[in-house]
């Protein structure tokens, strides 16, 4: 199952400065970054390729870190690509916690990334209708 | 002016000679409470058997630990059925100081803070709105109960919604005050920014007290609202307010004598020090039925002035109170302690054990941060979690504190760790 990094971050300068610096002295390539800000204090969430390795070292590093389970399902990188991946959540009754996206270069592809409660489940009726959920090795390689 | 001439102007000798008839029977009511009990039985204290009043040093202290331990009802004196009234304030961990009232006792209170009053020259022909809080605080119901002894029309207004209390000034023509002085800061403020001259209202006095204050901020709020403002002193462990008063002259405030007696004692060795010389006070209750308390370490710096008043009184008077012997902070007129804060923060495992008190002052009205580590290995990734996190600090702290608390969630290392002398408190309020 892939995982991704939550890092607990404080609302000031310098702050992504520092956990980029640790992640390139680590030889980590970052896939995607999203902040959720909350007025003093976020969460950065980030998609390495090596998350398990970059999670230690944030946290030797006294930044505060955390790996989460998500769902990562690839997607066609066009209009209503990702309605069709959406609509099948929706009719399952899944509620997306938090997400975002990136596409894939020099194809015609694009990967939603996403956390929900029953990871398992999701996985499985997604891959039941046909998409290509990734596992971990699949996303952290793309 | 005086409320009660005779007492009040009594020659030292008969207050001295009243002081020891109420001092032994304080120690006769004490001596019934299972806290004194067991304290006088071990020092060999017997009831009326002082014989002058320079044997009070021979007793033993009492402290707010001593309250604490004491909680609920080990120093009362009375059958539960003569008691009428408690109020409460904040312990040093957790558990409230309690102080019990009798029927005799609340009447004898309101006409001490009668006195009190009618020293600074309010009559029954004023108007008296009383910005205190009410409730188990003595401060609020303290000076309504002394007010309506007096005769004075009480307007109990108790404190904030500013925009009401202009209202009711204007309305009523309230010519006394009582306030804490940064409410009183922040009230004029809102009085101007509504294109009112505060010194057209008519007040004429204000009861300034519950936190302390500079003599430079009492010549402003004078200045401010032109009134004659009155410093006053008291402790709910010595009944609250009205334990000492300025009169017309403002200089000190008289102890009322026949209620209390004052020593001033040095805070490390305990002995008593002579008048004039500076150190922590230390009163005993004379005249409270309910909760006698002998020798309590009020833990507030001053002096006893011992020279005679212009104004006649014999009381002798104390000098504004200089700072403490303990860490209480004063926020917003509520007592708080750092130990408190302490032992709530430290039943939260997303928390570390770094932990700083920041106190500024934002439009004249105190306010409290708690600057807090999370805890690395308590983290899970999710921003709800932390603000659920953040609210049960709230919530946990302001039911101990009663004050409301900001949260500063920080990350790990950012605080100066707890080992050695970390500054725990910063106190950025300009007094």
């Amino acid at each position: 199952m892939p995982q991704q990094v939550s890092v607990f971050a404080e609302n000031k300068p310098g702050k992504i400065d520092r956990i980029t610096a640790i992640l390139e002295k680590n030889d980590i390539n970052i896939r995607a970054i999203t902040i959720s800000d909350s007025g003093d204090y976020g969460i950065i969430k980030l998609l390495l390729d090596k998350p398990s390795e970059g999670c230690d070292a944030l946290n030797a590093d006294g930044i505060a870190s955390t790996l989460k389970d998500i769902v990562a399902v690839k997607i066609q990188d066009r209009p209503g690509g990702l309605h069709s991946a959406s609509s099948i959540l929706a009719s399952h009754g899944i509620n997306v916690e938090d997400a975002y996206g990136f596409t894939i270069r020099e194809s015609n592809e694009a990967v939603f990334v996403f956390q929900v409660e029953n990871i398992q489940k999701t996985e499985r009726i997604l891959r039941d209708e046909g998409f290509p959920v990734l596992s971990d090795k699949e996303l952290y390689l793309i | 002016m005086y409320w009660n001439r005779e007492i009040e102007t009594a020659g030292r000798n008969e207050i001295e000679k009243l002081q020891l008839d109420r001092l032994n029977r304080a120690i006769e009511g004490a001596s019934k409470t299972s806290y004194y009990g067991k304290i006088f039985r071990e020092n060999g204290v017997n009831a009326s058997g002082i014989k002058s009043i320079k044997e009070l040093s021979l007793l033993p202290f009492t402290t707010k630990n001593d309250l604490r331990l004491s909680y609920p009802d080990g120093m009362v004196a009375v059958a539960r059925g003569e008691i009428v009234r408690m109020h409460a304030s904040s312990g040093t961990t957790g558990k409230p100081t309690v102080i019990f009232y009798t029927a005799r006792d609340i009447s004898e209170w309101a006409d001490l803070v009668a006195r009190c009053m009618t020293a600074t020259g309010t009559t029954r022909d004023d108007v008296f709105q009383n910005m205190m809080s009410y409730g188990l605080f003595t401060g609020g119901l303290g000076l309504h109960y002394g007010a309506e002894r007096l005769g004075a029309m009480v307007i109990p207004s108790a404190t904030g919604n500013s925009l009401r209390q202009i209202q009711l000034i204007q309305d009523f023509r309230t010519s006394v005050i009582h306030i804490t002085p940064s409410y009183s800061l922040h009230l004029v403020e809102v009085i101007e920014q509504n294109g009112i001259n505060p010194c057209d209202l008519g007040i004429k006095k204000a009861y300034l007290g519950a936190e302390p204050y500079s003599e430079e901020t009492r010549t402003k709020i004078e200045n401010q609202w032109g009134l004659d403002a009155y410093n006053s002193y008291g402790l709910s462990e010595m009944n609250g307010p009205g334990v000492a008063f300025e009169c017309e002259n403002k200089d000190g405030m008289h102890v009322w004598e026949d209620f209390y007696i004052p020593e001033i004692i040095n805070p490390d060795t305990g002995e008593t020090l002579p008048d004039g010389e500076e150190g922590e006070l230390v009163l005993t209750h004379i005249n409270r039925e309910a909760m006698p308390i002998i020798r309590y370490r009020t833990r507030d710096l001053t002096r006893i002035i011992p020279e005679p008043c212009g104004c006649g009184r014999t009381h002798r008077r104390i000098e504004r109170i200089k700072g403490r012997t303990d860490d209480m902070l004063i926020v917003g007129g509520v007592n708080v302690f750092p130990s408190q804060i302490e032992s709530v923060l430290m039943k939260f495992p997303e928390v570390g054990n770094n932990y700083q008190i920041v106190l500024d002052r934002q439009n004249n009205l105190d306010r409290i941060n708690i600057k807090v580590e999370l805890y690395s290995k308590m983290f899970h990734g999710e921003l709800k979690e932390l603000k659920a996190l953040n609210q049960r600090l709230v919530e946990e702290l302001r039911a101990l504190i009663v004050v409301n608390p900001r949260i500063e969630l920080l990350e790990p290392g950012s605080l100066p760790p707890s080992t050695g002398k970390a500054v725990r408190v910063i106190d950025n309020r300009k007094i």
